[in-house]
């Protein structure tokens, strides 16, 4: 494991941004005060002509970007996920998503893993918040070629997407030669037939180490990256739920609103299956380094094994 | 101005009046009182200021409208209406559910209309948004935003007011209804802000008081815009609520209330005789 790459998501927005600020003069990004900490910064060295600094105001930021969408620029509007996702949710909803507008909105420093800023700044309601509005893309990739992929991805895709990025540096365990990406599609990383682990973001990694360990008791788990939270792959997650018969959500987020409901609410609809979710249990996060974190409230892969020895 | 262009300009006026009316009747609610007030405004951006085809509602080339108190669409429907957006006859559909004409602007289902609003202070930041990319895409539209005086409450206009100063957004032209009256009552009663003018212009802006039922003043006031390179500029124009309705004039019931078949009656007569 020595030899893994350790990313941040956020730094991954930051280099897609750039690589395709070079291809593409209609894509343009605005941060509120944050660009060394979103990492838009990287675009900004290079395009600074077309980095516009809105200053600490995330409501007017996002109706801002929502006006030089219909000029048919791209914009990629930046900031804390607890801001893009919270703060200017109404600017999100009624600004981007009513009008269906092509705006991009890049929220890093999701879920708790921000770390020592606390509970304040540790946004684990976003998904939640933008799952709810009609016609967003909710995108949480899991490292750092998936991220990449995901950037450009939106770019290319005409229409609101929210992407959620981590301030924590995560494994880089995709292969990047091979991979391939596609917003709706889920990918499975593992077989297994006795219980499937379905995970989103920083939680992914997590899941394979579980089911790693898992294999060597003798318990065969099927490990599935949700990227794509909504449109949610309903094929992969249906088939999991029908081949295994039990299931286990993971994400970074409140266990409202988040991964684990979309996967509940459709396999009570179309394929009743027993599920347990692992997330934020409806408490406010606190301060702390991420990956104590990430363990005090069970982030992580010990209790997904821990989970899934009771569940199954 | 020519007395040609005055008479036309009465005359459109009075259609969107009468179309406000009418629309609201209809409806069985929205938004009559504001939208009186701004409608010599809507019949002057639509007849004189702004670049615009009626034949080719999304040409690139054109200047751009958002309508920041977008409670005021039947003010706005009226004047594309009369302009050629759609047909006139549409206009009573307003707010009904099989009707393309929303309660509060859609930019998506209704010809003319440049954004999509209702919820108070996003348009004005949508505008700022619009200048600052016809700046970047080397367009020469004008970006104009009418925004309430009772909307100004919200934080998020001083934020926008703050990025086109900040981004000398000279395209950018923020027009203020001064009404003086919102849901609640009177604005001072409500939430006071004035010192309007002296706001604004602290926070960078060229700023001209006009009167709001005068085109020679509209007409005036966009020729300081239209000269000014330097920074954005606002027209806050103190306005009758409900002008040119008799019972609706200065009352602040007649917010978000439509007239019922004898008040219609009544309105439309005296409209017929306005001009």
């Amino acid at each position: 494991m020595s030899d893994v790459k350790m990313i941040a998501t956020r730094d991954s927005y930051g280099t897609a941004l750039k690589e395709l600020g070079r291809e593409h003069t209609n894509l343009v990004v605005l941060d509120a005060d944050l660009a060394a900490a979103t990492k838009t910064s990287t675009f900004k060295k290079e395009f600074n002509d077309r980095h516009f600094n809105c200053g600490i105001a995330e409501a007017n930021m996002v109706s801002v970007a929502a006006g030089m969408s219909t000029f048919g620029l791209v914009p990629f509007a930046s900031t804390f996920a607890m801001f893009a996702a919270g703060r200017a949710f109404e600017q999100v909803r009624n600004s981007v998503g009513y009008p269906h507008l092509n705006v991009k909105i890049g929220a890093t420093h999701g879920g708790i893993s921000v770390g020592e800023d606390g509970a304040s700044h540790q946004c684990c309601e976003d998904f939640a918040l933008m799952r709810s509005i009609p016609g967003m893309v909710v995108m949480s990739p899991s490292d750092d070629i998936e991220a990449r992929a995901a950037v450009k991805a939106a770019y290319y895709y005409d229409g609101p997407v929210y992407l959620r990025f981590g301030r924590l540096a995560v494994p880089v365990f995709h292969n990047e030669e091979t991979f391939t990406f596609e917003i709706g599609k889920g990918e499975q990383l593992a077989e297994g037939n006795d219980v499937a682990i379905i995970a989103t973001g920083l939680m992914v990694n997590e899941a394979l180490v579980a089911a790693e360990a898992l294999k060597a008791e003798g318990i065969s788990a099927r490990v599935i990256n949700i990227c794509t939270i909504k449109p949610l792959d309903e094929e992969i997650v249906l088939k999991a739920a029908k081949e295994c018969g039990k299931v286990i959500t993971v994400e970074e987020h409140s266990i409202i609103g988040g991964l684990g409901e979309a996967v509940c609410s459709l396999l009570s609809e179309k394929c009743p299956t027993s599920v347990r979710r692992i997330g934020v249990n409806d408490v406010f996060g606190h301060s702390g380094p991420a990956k104590e974190l990430l363990k005090q409230f069970g982030l992580s892969a010990e209790n997904i094994i821990k989970t899934v020895k009771e569940f199954i | 101005m020519t007395t040609q262009t005055l008479t036309k300009l009465k005359v459109e006026a009075n259609n969107v009046r009468k179309g406000i009316v009418t629309s609201t009747h209809s409806a069985k609610a929205g938004h009559p009182g504001g939208s009186l007030s701004a409608a010599d405004m809507f019949a002057y951006l639509y007849n004189v200021e702004m670049r615009i085809d009626p034949k080719n509602p999304r040409s690139d080339l054109r200047d751009r409208f958002v309508l920041s108190k977008g409670h005021t669409a039947p003010g706005l429907y009226s004047a594309l209406a009369y302009r050629g957006f759609f047909p006139v006859e549409d206009l009573p559909t307003l707010r009904h559910s099989d009707s393309y004409l929303q309660g509060h602007p859609n930019m998506n289902s209704v010809p003319g209309v440049d954004m999509s609003t209702g919820s108070l202070g996003q348009g004005i930041s949508v505008a700022a948004g619009m200048a600052k990319a016809a700046k970047y895409c080397n367009s020469d539209a004008r970006v104009y935003t009418l925004v309430g005086d009772g909307e100004i409450a919200e934080g998020q206009v001083w934020e926008a007011l703050m990025f086109g100063a900040h981004y000398h957004l000279d395209n950018f032209c923020v027009i203020i209804d001064i009404n003086g009256l919102q849901i609640d009552g009177a604005t001072k009663d409500v939430m006071n802000s004035a010192p309007v003018d002296s706001k604004i212009k602290a926070f960078g802006y060229e700023v001209v008081t006009i009167d709001g039922h005068s085109f020679e003043d509209m007409e005036r006031a966009f020729e300081v815009f239209h000269n000014n390179t330097e920074t954005p500029t606002c027209i806050l124009m103190n306005t009758t609520k409900g002008k040119g309705v008799s019972f609706m004039e200065n009352n602040a019931g007649w917010h978000g209330k439509a007239p019922n078949d004898d008040e219609f009656a009544k309105a439309m007569a005296e409209l017929e005789v306005m001009v």
